[in-house]
This record gives C-alpha cells, sequence and structure tokens, in this order.
C-alpha cells in the first residue's frame, strides 16, 4: 500500500493534476498577440499562454490542443480566435465544458479588435480563475503520476551521467506504478534490436523497430538526423552515439507500449511515444526544437518532464513543470542558476548514478506535492505546437493488460 | 589520487571516453599501461584505447556507433575527423550555409 503524499487537483475524469493552470489558447498566429497581452497583463504564475499558429486544419493539432486543454494540471481555459480560422474553436471549448472545467470564447472579429479583446480577455481569465479556485483536492499517489523524459543540447557527458541516473530514477517510479514515457524515435536510430527485447511481448518488440524504421526513414528523406552542431562540439560523432545515450534515460524496466501524441496510456509502466509522423514527410521535422516534443509528452498526460542536458538548456514548459538534470559539471557550474540537480557530480567523484537516481526521484516527488522547480521560477512557459499527420497505433502497441494491472 | 580523467563505458570498447579535460602528452593508465594522449581531449570527447584500422566498427557502450574512416592509433581523439556515421551523416553549422570553417 502506497501512502497518499502529494494533494492533487481532482478533475471530473477522475485524473488528477499536480498544478492548477488557466491555459490562455490562441487558435491561430493572427491572435498570438492578443493572448500573449492576456496573459502578461494577468501576471499570474499560474495562467500560462498556449496555442496553434496554423490555419488550415489540422487533425494531429486538434487532438493535442484537445488532450492538453483537458489534461490535469489545467483547471480552465480562455480560448482566443481570429474568427476566420479553421481551428474548431467551439468543438475545443465544448470539449473543455464536457470535462467540468470552465472556459470562455473569445472571437477577435466578434469583440471589436484588439484592445477590446484583451480587455475582455483579462476579465474571462479573472472568472476562469476564480471557478478554478474552487478545484477539490484530493490525495494523490504515485501510481497516479505520469512522469516524462527528454534530452536537449546532449553531449558526450549525457549518457554516462544524466540520462542514466533518469533511467535509475524511471525503474523506482515504474515499480512504484507510475507511468513513464520516453520519447524522440529519431534518437533511437541504432537502438532498436536492444528496446525492442525489453517489450513485453514480441508483437509490441516488432512495432518497437518498426518504430525506429519509420524515423529512420523519415529523417534520411528530411536529409538531416535529430543531431545538432552543439552535440558534435561536447563529443558526440554520431546519431547512433548520441541515441545509446538517450536510450539509456529510459532505465531498465520491460517496455509495456507504445503511444503516439495525445494518447494517454491505460496504466503504469514505462512507454515509448513515437513522436514520427506517418506517411511521407509533409510538414517538416519531427522535431522543430525541444518543447515540440515536451507539449507532445503532456499531450499524453505528463504531469511534469526530466528534461537532462549536456550543453545547457534553459528551457521549461506551459502546463507541467521541468526539472533539469544537469550532466555535464563544467555546464553545471556555468548555468547553475538553470538547472534542479546536477548529475555532472558523478563525474567528479561527488555522488554515484544511484544517488543521483535517487535525488531526481525525490525532485520529483516534491514537485509533484507542489514546489516550484527552476524553470518555472524563472517564468519559463515555453510551447510550441505545429502540423503532423499520424495514423492511430496498431493493436500491437497497448498489449491486453500492459501496465500494474497485468 | 587524483581522480581518472578516462572511462570505459563497457569491456569491448575500442574508445574511452573523456571525464576530465585531457592536454596533449598526458600519461593516462589504460588496462594496466599507461598511454600517452596523442592531442588534447575535452570532456565528453573520445580517446582511442587501441589501435582502429580504417572501416573498422567504433565502438562505445559495446554498440557500434559509426565506423572509421582511417586508421586511428592509441590515444588519438576519435570524432568527425576520423570515423563516420553508418546511419545519417552527421551535419554541422555550416552545412547548409557552406561557410567556411
Amino acid at each position: 500500500m502506497i501512502e497518499p503524499l502529494i494533494e492533487g487537483f481532482l478533475r471530473s475524469d477522475g485524473r488528477k493534476g499536480i498544478r492548477n493552470v488557466v491555459a490562455v489558447a490562441y487558435l491561430v498566429e493572427c491572435a498570438h498577440h492578443v493572448a500573449r497581452r492576456i496573459v502578461d497583463k494577468a501576471d499570474d504564475p499560474d495562467v500560462h499562454l498556449i496555442g496553434f499558429p496554423g490555419c488550415y486544419p489540422n487533425a494531429y493539432a486538434a487532438k493535442v490542443m484537445e488532450a492538453i486543454a483537458t489534461h490535469p494540471n489545467v483547471g480552465g481555459m480562455v480560448i482566443v480566435s481570429l474568427g476566420c480560422e479553421s481551428f474548431d474553436r467551439e468543438g475545443l471549448r465544448e470539449a473543455v465544458a464536457a470535462s467540468g472545467r470552465p472556459v470562455e470564447l473569445l472571437v477577435i472579429q466578434q469583440e471589436g479588435g484588439t484592445a477590446a479583446t484583451i480587455e475582455q480577455g483579462l476579465a474571462a481569465v479573472e472568472r476562469v480563475r476564480a471557478a478554478a479556485a474552487d478545484t477539490p483536492r484530493a490525495p494523490m499517489r504515485i501510481d497516479e503520476l505520469v512522469v516524462g523524459t527528454i534530452c536537449g543540447g546532449s553531449d558526450g557527458t549525457s549518457g554516462i551521467t544524466a540520462n542514466p541516473a533518469v533511467g535509475r530514477a524511471f525503474d523506482r517510479l515504474v515499480a512504484e506504478g507510475a507511468i513513464c514515457i520516453f520519447e524522440e524515435t529519431g534518437e533511437l536510430i541504432g537502438c532498436e534490436t536492444i528496446m525492442a527485447e525489453r517489450a513485453i511481448t514480441p508483437e509490441l518488440g516488432r512495432e518497437l523497430e518498426a518504430c525506429v524504421e519509420k524515423a529512420e526513414r523519415y529523417y534520411t528523406i528530411m536529409g538531416f538526423g535529430s543531431f545538432a552542431a552543439g552535440n558534435a562540439e561536447g563529443g558526440l560523432t554520431t546519431l547512433e552515439e548520441k541515441s545509446m545515450g538517450a536510450y539509456s534515460k529510459s532505465g531498465a524496466s520491460p517496455i509495456s507500449g507504445i503511444v503516439k501524441p495525445g494518447d494517454v496510456p491505460p496504466s503504469g509502466g514505462l512507454y515509448l511515444l513515437d513522436v514520427v509522423p506517418d506517411g511521407e514527410p509533409r510538414f517538416g521535422f519531427p522535431n522543430i526544437s525541444d518543447n515540440a516534443e515536451i507539449v507532445e509528452l503532456i499531450a499524453c498526460g505528463a504531469h511534469l518532464t526530466l528534461f537532462t542536458t549536456g550543453r545547457g538548456s534553459v528551457v521549461g514548459s506551459a502546463i507541467s513543470p521541468v526539472i533539469k538534470v544537469c550532466a555535464n559539471p563544467d555546464t553545471a557550474r556555468r548555468l547553475a542558476a538553470d538547472m534542479d540537480v546536477n548529475a555532472g557530480r558523478i563525474l567528479e567523484g561527488e555522488a554515484t548514478l544511484d544517488e543521483l537516481g535517487e535525488e531526481i526521484y525525490e525532485r520529483v516527488l516534491a514537485t509533484a506535492a507542489g514546489e516550484r522547480t527552476v524553470s518555472e521560477e524563472l517564468g519559463h512557459r515555453e510551447f510550441i505546437l505545429t502540423y503532423k499527420a499520424f495514423e492511430p497505433i496498431g493493436p500491437a502497441c497497448l498489449p491486453a493488460g500492459a501496465g500494474r494491472g497485468a | 589520487m587524483s581522480l581518472p580523467k578516462l572511462m570505459l563505458l563497457h569491456p569491448d570498447d575500442n574508445v574511452m571516453v573523456s571525464i576530465a579535460p585531457i592536454g596533449a602528452g598526458d600519461r593516462l593508465p589504460v588496462d594496466g599501461a599507461e598511454l600517452s594522449a596523442a592531442e588534447s581531449v575535452a570532456v565528453g570527447h573520445k580517446l582511442a584505447r587501441r589501435p582502429i584500422a580504417p572501416g573498422e566498427r567504433i565502438l562505445k557502450y559495446g554498440a557500434p556507433i559509426g565506423s572509421a574512416t582511417r586508421a586511428i592509433a592509441p590515444g588519438e581523439w576519435v570524432h568527425a575527423h576520423n570515423m563516420k556515421s553508418d546511419y545519417i551523416p552527421t551535419h554541422d553549422r555550416q552545412t547548409v550555409t557552406g561557410a567556411p570553417k
């Protein structure tokens, strides 16, 4: 029996959040300025700006936006539409209302323009915030937590300090019934065989290999692998070398399934999030930058994200806190004020991988219990959502009985 | 006793990872003998543990991470100048601008 330790925000679907954010969403770039001004003027660390820039409709963007609007960390929403874009604003409003959350929709062309909508929007945020404040609290267990992981600005230390340390934390969280999600199949190229051996069924193992093959094909057509100049400056020479380091974030637990952006894993266990679009490349790179993947992890229910970095990323995220784990001891000194955990201590003989894994696990629980992460304190609220195309996951991706119910 | 400057990640590996700045000529204990660093190697970068032939797989974490593009002597820095990916070629900031490095 796991003792309750977190006071979650209880949502009508039974899920619990670790934050109670009011999301202000623009549905096209033309509404971005108005939405940003509303958020700036609200000046509240729990009022976050999210949005989608495109004017053309996209099923993926609609699914991710709805998943985030009804994410357990979200207490209510203010939607800002220009008026002529294709995003289904009424559908989004209805989905949020049906989830029991306060929601208001503002259409700039109907409200009377920029200044009028900003003024109306501020009043709407005030009403939504007041309603969201009445959200009931309930004890939340570790096996109700969803934790994602991502690496950004990796270097040659990432794969020997921060990434395996996150893997240790993941192993403990999975053992205690949490849902843990790793991702970025483009950075698992070269690891497909060893990864497939960890699948809970042979069919899932073949799907894991197929995921990575898809990623390799996609990135080959795009002309560049998921590899940045700074990776090489930090000692990583090839994509498959970067992959081996990135892969270690997943720890050693069996892999229970594959999800795609917007799918919430059914029960506790370790899951791979397939972020590479299906079919021929249509809209560009699968991960234009790290926050696009963080948004997808959140759309899969992640309450918080463990972000490992060697070169030194400074980002956070809207909606779900980011815990930054620094791999490189020099970076940890240079960017100390941006990091939550210094895993570089491993290289200086000051800590072991197991100790760091434990420290990360403790940070997860403290953050879930309400403590603000460094990026939250610094006001980082990055959010990117762009165009993609996906097919639904196949039947072998979530074997029956996956996770703790097995 | 000073801290080690190199980490061996897997017994099969033919490269080791620098975990503290290495200077040219540094004497490094490797496999019970002493290896001389051929050049400086920054933290996170790789150094050859044994002779590597052109075309030979580079092994790190016990797994292939690419192939040697020329002969590499023990103690040499191993990076884009002497190895390449067996999957998608590595790019840098000059790849699309064509600017001289």
